[in-house]
């Protein structure tokens, strides 16, 4: 495991916007180098805790904090070192890039924002570790596949040599067989430069493949936290984590019966 | 209503035959493109299956069937007929006809897929009278009716708000209703359920399922995703690059021969099993001759 890395801590986050309460308590610990992960259905808050870490989302309550294994200092959130350690890759590559920048633009930009040097060797060292090579560095996004998008926007996240990741949905708008070969890379960058991952998906199997640890969470509260291999073993405590699992296996044939309750909505 | 037995000779006739269907797209050279090569199957009242990565072409054979294809598109097939019914000698007005009375289509994303500026009722009713002249209350009466039957809790609630104040799981649904009320005899649902959630996605499927037993349509169902499709459909076609490689019964599924199938049943993460690296589809060429 790479000596430099960073944890992250979050306890009683709370975001809401309006009268709306989108995260109403959410504490975890993200260990050093490990891989945790976020599961819930729309709504859940699972994607906001992400976007209040990073900034983008108005935090009520709450506290964030990286973690090191060493004395050292730790970049406070907002900073601008906590930026560069701290990255986002989002759902949708079709949304995330910019339209009219090349993809050698889009990755000079956070690179431009914190005054690295060697632009010119970075942008080629990002793409290689990505699997795309420099073929692709003057194409623009609308010339890519999605799953080469997805590539791009981890690049852009990678150029800062960040130590944690949040990926929020990396894959659920990439095809199986790409999302196969995305969530490899992602794998292979873990092992490699030995990050911290914090991943959000609502696909179960895709969670407990790519990350150690998991926190179940609906309607803005968290309902468990259970170890990838307790899940996927079926070691659960509650109701909803073995809904989310049945619904996970997909749809059976069974009459009307099969309407599964788990829909009514308020909080649990 | 028809007797039993003439409803099991209509099962066996096929509502749909298509065969040889070619669609191809100009580039900006202007040479044509083909996106759909030489695709052939014939759907009786039954649930298909139409899996494909994107750009497999599984949507176009959708929108071709339909008439819906993009402008520019050039569209051959030695038959493409739809109830005896030659498509590619019809009118463009006869196809309209057609269209939404005796074919329809449920879209992937209701979100974009709405009128947003109509409220469900109206877009419901719409779809109603483009095909049948009735006063406006029982046009009413007959969309609320619908909207219960795709098990919408407060139909008369959900008939007045915009697309924007429903969930993702009510609007799919809406659009369903929509569909399913001028009793169409062919539905095509293409990628009907991938913008939903997982728990969602069991209620929409469960609530097609029923609505196409109890009416006998023939349904084609288009997705990207193998395992739910093998689960849904009684017989699955695999597209890749335009052609169909392989078809084969959705409970036979496991033991699919082409490298292709195999490789997308394999590429997904399963819970319970750790495999790491993920194995990926090793794309040969020899697969889109």
């Amino acid at each position: 495991m790479n000596a430099s890395a960073l944890g992250l801590q979050v306890q009683g986050l709370r975001v809401a916007y309006g009268d709306f309460v989108a995260v109403a308590d959410a504490s975890f610990r993200v260990e050093p180098g490990a891989s945790f992960g976020i599961v819930g259905e729309s709504g859940s808050g699972k994607s906001t805790v992400l976007r209040s870490i990073c900034g983008l989302a108005p935090m009520q309550a709450g506290q964030v904090q990286l973690l090191r294994t060493d004395a050292g200092k730790v970049p406070f959130p907002g900073s601008k070192d906590f930026r560069r350690q701290v990255q986002m890759v989002f759902q949708d590559p079709y949304g995330s890039l910019h339209p009219r920048q090349t993809v050698d633009r889009i990755l000079a930009e956070p690179l431009d924002i914190h005054r690295l040097d060697q632009p010119q060797a970075r942008i080629e060292e990002a793409l290689d570790q990505v699997g795309l090579g420099s073929v692709f560095r003057f194409r623009y996004p609308h010339q890519l596949s999605g799953g080469q998008r997805q590539r791009v926007a981890l690049a852009r996240a990678l150029i800062l040599q960040p130590q944690v990741l949040l990926l929020d949905e990396p894959t659920s708008a990439l095809d199986a067989s790409v999302q196969a070969e995305v969530l490899n890379v992602l794998e292979r960058l873990r092992a490699r430069l030995g990050l911290t991952f914090l991943m959000v998906s609502h696909d179960l199997a895709v969670v407990t493949h790519l990350c150690d640890q998991i926190l179940v969470m609906r309607h803005g509260h968290s309902v468990e936290q259970v170890c990838a291999a307790d899940l996927a073993a079926g070691r659960v405590s509650q109701d909803y984590t073995r809904s989310l699992m049945r619904a996970a296996e997909g749809f059976v044939r069974s009459g009307a019966s099969m309407l599964i309750p788990i829909t009514p909505k308020g909080p649990p | 209503m028809t007797e039993p037995t003439d409803l099991q000779a209509k099962a066996c006739e096929p509502i749909l035959v298509v065969e040889g269907l070619q669609v191809a797209y100009p580039n900006r050279e202007g040479q044509m493109v083909p996106v759909v090569r030489d695709v052939s199957f014939t759907l009786g009242r039954e649930r298909l299956g139409l899996v494909g990565e994107s750009g497999s072409g599984k949507s176009q054979t959708g929108r071709a069937i339909l008439g819906l294809s993009a402008p520019g598109a050039r569209i051959s097939a030695k038959r493409l007929e739809f109830r005896g019914t030659n498509l590619l000698a019809c009118t463009p007005a006869q196809r309209r006809a057609l269209r939404g009375q005796k074919m329809a289509m449920v879209l992937q994303d209701p979100k974009y897929s709405l009128n947003p500026v109509m409220t469900i009722g109206q877009q419901v009713c719409e779809s109603l009278q483009a095909h049948a002249r009735m006063p406006p209350r029982a046009a009413k009466e007959k969309a609320l009716a619908a909207l219960r039957a795709v098990q919408l809790d407060d139909a008369e609630r959900v008939f007045s708000l915009y697309p924007h104040e429903v969930s993702g799981g009510m609007g799919q649904r809406a659009m369903i209703a929509m569909m399913l009320i001028a009793q169409p005899e062919l539905l095509i649902a293409d990628e009907p359920t991938s913008a939903l959630d997982v728990t969602v996605q069991l209620e929409v499927l469960a609530l097609l399922d029923s609505l196409v037993s109890q009416s006998a349509m023939g349904l084609l169902f288009i997705s990207h995703d193998l395992r739910l499709v093998s689960r849904f459909c009684d017989r699955v076609l695999v597209m890749y690059r335009g052609k169909i490689v392989e078809e084969i019964a959705a409970h036979q599924l496991h033991q699919a021969q082409h490298p292709y199938t195999q490789g997308l049943l394999n590429c997904l993460p399963r819970l319970g099993q750790s495999r790491h690296p993920l194995p990926v589809l090793d794309r040969r060429p020899e697969w889109s001759l």
